[in-house]
Formats: structure tokens, C-alpha cells, sequence
């Protein structure tokens, strides 16, 4: 037994680990093989077209076609590439997205069929394996860091640049996310914090670190709506623009391998791990929740996160680089660091004696309270736009062409009365048509260029 | 100190890996390669570090000074370019020798101290008491150690706010907000702007320079696809021009050289409309809005 870890692994031989790392690689693979169909095809679904559908049974065959054709495709290095670093990135990316998988427990403790061999559903794990996960993920980085860099040319060096900051400031955020976790769990050894879920999965007590969470690890992935660092319409594909063939592979296998890498970390810490979902969980007794049927309840889960983020691709817009910088620096982590006091608050209140119910009426006290605050607070009078006081004008007068648009007149103005009602009752010398040129008065064309 | 067999083989094996490393920061001449260097003798302590049972001193290391520091470093140093080497000159005079005499001075403090060093025999983390590093640690950063740490903290936010505020530019205007830009964009329209961006040139066969006006749906140039300036300087080239050089082009393939008394295929594009073949399409369309753009 290692202290400070459920699961026990005093069985595992070295031969058992090799096996469990072999298995796991073949299921990363695999994983990816199945995750570009199920990316494709879930997005066509959404822009209501077929997807891959010629190769194989439901076009399940695709991604394995494509994955022949990259690796039989020439393998270009560019002259200004610096070689040693450029071949060394992608192998930098994958060795380290293929780290993390090492410390996700699939399940409990599993017997072998036909033997009476028992053996955690899990290749390691120490007491301090979720931080073990941020190394390998920071780590991982330098891949694309390196490979922007290496290629020697300008697009993929801004996009290793933008990676670069992206890291930094997302990488805060999810650590401080994982950080109250760490406090309810009371531990940062991955078994031990899906043992802590037996009664209530982390995701709904710690809702606004899982929020942060789920955001940041799209940002961590360099998913849409954060692809800052291979942003197509803006940087060719960013850092790996001047990669082909194998090398060109080897990178966009690390992003699927990331990508299946913080869904099982959001599944194993918010969402349960292994355990069986609610209703099915209290079938006799928790049956469930022993044997094979864990692995099935992870896999499920797993592939729930993962729908998410082929959701969000689909539905969300690339964030503009500023905008990005600035949801994370001051959005994410101060939300994060925020919700760390408060929840420290409330387990130091715990320690020191005080029940649930009393903190729950404390905090219903409390947010009445400031509600009540809020609601008695005097408004603020609107402060006078600065430039664009000049276009609204005084209360009073109506214009027909506010900010360009035709608008009817707001409460407190009045129509002016028609030129055409006047023309039922001509004052002596009016002229009409003079009114109607200055209103509607169009400038000579001119563009911007 | 007694190491087991396993452990003795991975520092052995790691060790001197880890000193090329090192060598290689000081002899490697581009700074990119020096920070790769860095990162391998960071992750090789690290994997010593938890071979003795301090996996969250190993991990932790990774994770700041592999993860961010060396990051920042590295976001530095990218930024310098690919062909950027150390200069050799020196800037201080006599640097290189007094840089070698405090570095032999440095070796021979250290190796001093080193060797007079009498290290207690190993313990493994069994013989501690068996609790966990972060638990450990904890105890003794948060209880015995707190005072130390908190005014650490206060000093170290202290730093960062004042890098802050010595890098702070006070804004000279207000920043356009995505609203107001949108705004003002709609607030122009009837001064006859476009909302959206501008139809790009136009893509024939042969051309898709600035100068090359889009055709629209009922084939007639898009007079705004031209940047203003070249319309204005008459660099525009009309559609009709361009269909001309192309037929003259496939002439020359034709024929198998240029028809006498007319300009190579390829010749800088004229200015208006005045070189055009008289009765090509278009020409009576064309022409005159380029007068009038003039």
C-alpha cells in the first residue's frame, strides 16, 4: 500500500504494469482513431449533413484511411527549419499526452476472468498524481512551443508565442479549479478523490470550479473556441504549418490524445470517476459500482466531455486573441482564486464545529441579505455619454435616423408632423420639398480603402 | 548511504545525461538550445527527486520551473528569432577572465564545503512515519513555518505589483469597445459605407493582383473591389484589358510568338481603359467610370 492512496497496488508485478501500459496505449489509439469519426460525424450531424460515411460500417474506417494516407505522404523539412528541435517537438507532444492516462483509474479493483488475479483497473497512482497530470500537461506545451518555433518561418512562430501566453494564464486557472477538489477530497492522489465521491460527485457542491475547469481545459487543448495557436483563418494552422506526413500526424494525435487526457481528469475529479450514475448506482446495493461495470460508467462519462467539446466547436466562434487573454486573466482566475477563500472559509467553519444546517442558514442569511442590500441601494444616475451626446440630442426632438436606422420616436419625443399632412393644409410658402431633402439627405458615396 | 539496485542504475544512467546537459548550456551557441538543455536537467532532478520518494518536490518542480518559468524564458527567447547566436565580443573589458576566476572560486567553495560534508544515513519515507509528502509538507509550511511563508507571499505580491505598476501606461483615449465600433459602423451607412467588409478583387485566369476589379453576378466589374487609391491614380486595370492580354496570351501559345506590335502577355498593366482593342466588351462600361473616378 502507498500511503495516502486507495487503491492498492501491492499485486502489481512489473510484468502486470507493462501489460496495463501496453493496454493503455492501445486504448488511447484506438480512442483517437474513434474520436476523429466521432468528432466529424457529431458536427455534421449538427450542420445537418451526412459526415464520413463511405469506409467502413457508418464510415467508422475514415479516420483509419486518413491515418494511411499521412503516414505514406512525403515528409518535407523545410531548409530554415533548425532539424534536431523540429523532429524533436511532436515527439515531445505525444510522449507527453501519452503520460497522462497513467494515474486515470478506469475502475475499482477488477478480477482477471478465469483467474482469481486481482488488480486495481488503474496503472499507477501516488498521492500526488493530479499534479503529476499538470506537469505532463505543461510539459506538452513544449511541443508546440518548440515546433512553432523550429519551423523557422512566421505563422507558426506567432502561433507558438500565442501558445505560449495561453498556457500560462489557462494553466493558473485550471490549477486553481483543481484546487478545491483538492480541498473537499482531501487528497491529490486520483483514487483516493473518487473514493471521496461515494456520496456526491464534486461537479454539483463545487459547480463554479467546475465551470472554470471546463473552460480552461478547452483552452488548454486549444480547442475551438480558444485554436489561437492554429487559428486557420488568421495563421495557415499556426505551429504546425510547415509540419507533413508523420511528424504532422504525430501532432494532431497529441491534440486528440489531450483532449481524451482532460475529460478523463474532469470525469475522475467532478464527475464521479467510475461511479455509476445516481438511479443506476442504488440498484442492490451498489452492484453496480463492483466488477467490470466501472470501466463502462468511465468510458460513458468520458465520452460525455468529449461530446461537449465537439458541441462547443460547433456551436461557438474563434474568441478574438485580446478578448481570450482577457477572460482568462480577469474572468477566470479571479473567479477561481475567489471561489478558493470561500470554500476555505467553509471547511475551516466546518472543522471548527459548525453543522451543515447552520452554514446553510448563515448563507441563506447572508445572500437575503445583500439582495436586500442591492435591492435598497440607490441607483446610480446613468453618466453622460461622452462623445455621442451630440447624436442623441436634447429629449425632446425626434431623429428619424438615430445611428442610421429608421426609428420610431421614443417615449418622450413626437413625430414631427408629415410633410404629405401638410400638403392637405399648405401654409402660405411652404415649400415641401426642401424638408424632405435635408432629412433624408444621403452624402456623396465614399468608402474606406 | 545505501541506495537499492534499481534506484543505483536510474542515477547512474540519469547522472551523466544530466552533466552533457549542463555542458551543453554552456557550449551550445543558440539560446533556444541552452533553454532545451535546461528542461532536461529540470526533468532529471525531477525524476530523481521522486526515485527518493519526494514525488511532490518532483512534480512540483515540473510543473513551476519546468512548466512556467522556463516558458516565460522561452517566450523570451523565441521572440529573438532562429538565427540569433551569442555574440562573442566582449562588452566589459577582461570579462571572460574574471567571469572564469569567480566561476573556479565558486567551484572551489562548493567543492570545500562539499567534501567536508557528513551526510546521516538514508532513510526511506517507511522509516519517517510513512506520511505523505503533501501531508507533510503541509504540517510544516502551515504549522510550523507560517509566519515565514505568509510574509514570503506578501513579498512576493508585492514584487508583482510593483512590476505592474512600473510597466503601466496611463490610456491616452478611450479604447473602442466591439459595440461601439459596430455602432458607428451602422451609424454610417446611409453616408453610403458597407457594413461588411469590401468585395476583395477579382480572380481571373491570369490576374489576381489589387488592380484587378471583381466581376459581379451580372458580369460587370465591382467598381469598390479596387483599393480607392489606384482608382484614384488611375492604376486601376479594366476587366476588358485584362480579357485582351488573356486573348493575346492565347494567341502567343497559338501561334508560338508575340503578334507583332502589341506588348508581351505579361507587361506591367496600363492605366485605363485607352489600350484596349476598340469594340471588346465591356470597354463603353468601363471607360467612363474611370473618368469619373478621376
Amino acid at each position: 500500500m502507498i500511503p495516502g492512496v486507495a487503491a492498492d497496488f501491492s499485486n502489481d508485478a512489473i510484468w502486470v504494469s507493462a501489460i496495463k501500459a501496453v493496454l493503455i496505449v492501445v486504448f488511447l489509439l484506438t480512442s483517437v482513431l474513434f474520436a476523429i469519426w466521432f468528432e466529424r460525424k457529431v458536427v455534421a450531424r449538427m450542420q445537418v449533413r451526412p459526415g464520413p460515411n463511405w469506409h467502413g460500417p457508418f464510415g467508422l474506417l475514415q479516420s483509419l484511411a486518413d491515418a494511411m494516407k499521412l503516414l505514406l505522404k512525403e515528409d518535407v523539412t523545410v531548409t530554415r527549419a533548425d532539424r534536431v528541435v523540429y523532429l524533436l517537438a511532436p515527439m515531445i507532444s505525444v510522449f507527453c499526452a501519452l503520460l497522462v492516462f497513467a494515474v486515470v483509474p478506469f475502475g475499482p479493483s477488477v478480477t482477471i476472468p478465469f483467474t482469481d488475479f486481482t488488480t486495481p483497473a488503474q496503472l499507477t497512482d501516488f498521492p500526488v498524481a493530479v499534479l503529476y497530470v499538470l506537469a505532463c500537461a505543461a510539459m506538452g506545451v513544449y511541443g508546440i512551443v518548440l515546433g512553432g518555433w523550429s519551423s523557422g518561418s512566421t505563422y507558426p512562430l506567432l502561433g507558438s508565442v500565442r501558445s505560449t501566453a495561453q498556457v500560462i494564464s489557462y494553466e493558473l486557472a485550471m490549477g486553481l479549479s483543481l484546487v478545491s477538489v483538492f480541498i473537499m477530497a482531501g487528497s491529490m492522489s486520483t483514487s483516493q478523490i473518487v473514493a471521496s465521491q461515494a456520496g456526491v460527485w464534486w461537479f454539483l457542491p463545487l459547480l463554479p470550479a467546475f465551470v472554470v475547469y471546463v473552460i480552461s481545459m478547452i483552452g488548454e487543448t486549444n480547442r475551438l473556441p480558444f485554436d489561437l495557436p492554429e487559428a486557420e483563418g488568421e495563421l495557415v494552422s499556426g505551429y504546425m504549418t510547415e509540419y507533413s506526413s508523420m511528424k504532422f500526424a504525430w501532432f494532431f494525435l497529441a491534440e486528440y490524445i489531450n483532449m481524451l487526457n482532460v475529460s478523463a481528469i474532469a470525469t475522475t475529479l467532478f464527475l464521479g470517476g467510475w461511479r455509476a450514475p445516481w438511479p443506476l448506482s442504488a440498484i442492490a446495493d451498489g452492484a453496480l459500482n463492483t466488477g467490470w461495470w466501472p470501466v463502462l460508467w468511465f468510458l460513458v462519462k468520458l465520452w460525455a466531455v468529449m461530446f461537449v467539446f465537439v458541441w462547443v466547436r460547433g456551436t461557438l466562434l474563434r474568441l478574438r486573441y485580446d478578448q481570450f487573454m482577457s477572460l482568462g486573466w480577469k474572468v477566470l482566475i479571479p473567479v477561481a482564486l475567489g471561489w478558493v477563500v470561500v470554500l476555505s472559509v467553509f471547511q475551516y467553519l466546518g472543522l471548527a464545529g459548525i453543522t451543515r444546517t447552520q452554514l446553510v442558514v448563515g448563507v441563506l442569511v447572508v445572500a437575503a441579505l445583500v439582495i436586500a442590500l442591492m435591492w435598497l441601494w440607490p441607483e446610480r444616475r446613468p453618466a453622460a455619454p461622452p462623445g455621442g451626446a451630440a447624436d442623441e440630442g436634447a429629449p425632446g426632438t425626434f431623429d428619424a435616423f438615430a445611428d442610421g436606422f429608421p426609428v420610431p420616436p421614443l417615449p418622450g419625443q413626437s413625430l414631427p408632423p408629415s410633410p404629405r399632412a401638410r400638403r392637405h393644409v399648405p401654409p402660405a410658402g411652404a415649400t415641401t420639398g426642401a424638408a424632405d431633402a435635408t432629412s433624408t439627405a444621403v452624402d456623396r458615396p465614399e468608402e474606406t480603402r | 548511504m545505501t541506495a537499492s539496485g534499481a534506484e543505483a542504475a536510474l542515477f547512474w544512467v540519469l547522472a551523466p545525461l544530466m552533466v552533457l546537459a549542463s555542458l551543453g548550456l554552456l557550449f551550445v551557441r543558440k539560446a533556444v538550445h541552452a533553454a532545451i538543455c535546461v528542461m532536461f536537467v529540470m526533468i532529471g532532478l525531477a525524476i530523481l527527486y521522486v526515485a527518493q520518494q519526494a514525488p511532490f518536490l518532483g512534480v512540483v518542480q515540473v510543473v513551476v520551473y519546468t512548466g512556467a518559468v522556463m516558458m516565460l524564458f522561452l517566450f523570451v527567447l523565441m521572440l529573438v528569432g532562429i538565427d540569433a547566436a551569442d555574440s562573442l565580443t566582449e562588452t566589459i573589458r577582461g570579462q571572460r577572465w574574471i567571469g572564469l576566476l569567480l566561476g573556479v572560486g565558486l567551484g572551489a567553495v562548493l567543492l570545500s564545503v562539499i567534501s567536508r560534508a557528513a551526510f546521516p544515513p538514508a532513510v526511506g519515507l517507511a522509516e519517517t512515519g510513512g506520511v505523505p509528502n503533501p501531508v507533510a509538507l503541509a504540517r510544516i509550511l502551515l504549522a510550523d513555518y507560517v509566519i515565514a511563508m505568509e510574509v514570503v507571499g506578501v513579498l512576493l505580491v508585492t514584487a508583482a505589483l510593483a512590476g505592474l505598476v512600473l510597466t503601466h501606461k496611463r490610456r491616452l483615449a478611450v479604447a473602442p469597445t466591439q459595440r461601439a465600433i459596430a455602432r458607428a459602423r451602422v451609424a454610417a451607412l446611409p453616408r453610403g459605407r458597407t457594413l461588411t467588409p469590401l468585395p476583395a478583387p477579382g480572380v481571373f485566369a491570369q490576374n489576381n493582383a489589387m488592380d484587378t476589379p471583381a466581376l459581379g453576378p451580372d458580369g460587370r466589374p465591382v467598381e469598390h473591389s479596387v483599393p480607392r487609391v489606384l482608382r484614384i491614380r488611375g492604376q486601376e486595370r479594366s476587366a476588358t484589358a485584362l480579357l485582351a492580354a488573356e486573348e493575346t496570351l492565347v494567341d502567343v501559345v497559338r501561334v508560338g510568338g508575340p503578334p507583332a506590335g502589341d506588348s508581351t502577355p505579361d507587361s506591367p498593366p496600363s492605366g485605363s481603359a485607352d489600350d484596349v482593342p476598340e469594340g471588346a466588351p465591356g470597354d463603353t462600361d468601363v471607360a467612363p467610370r474611370d473618368e469619373e473616378e478621376r
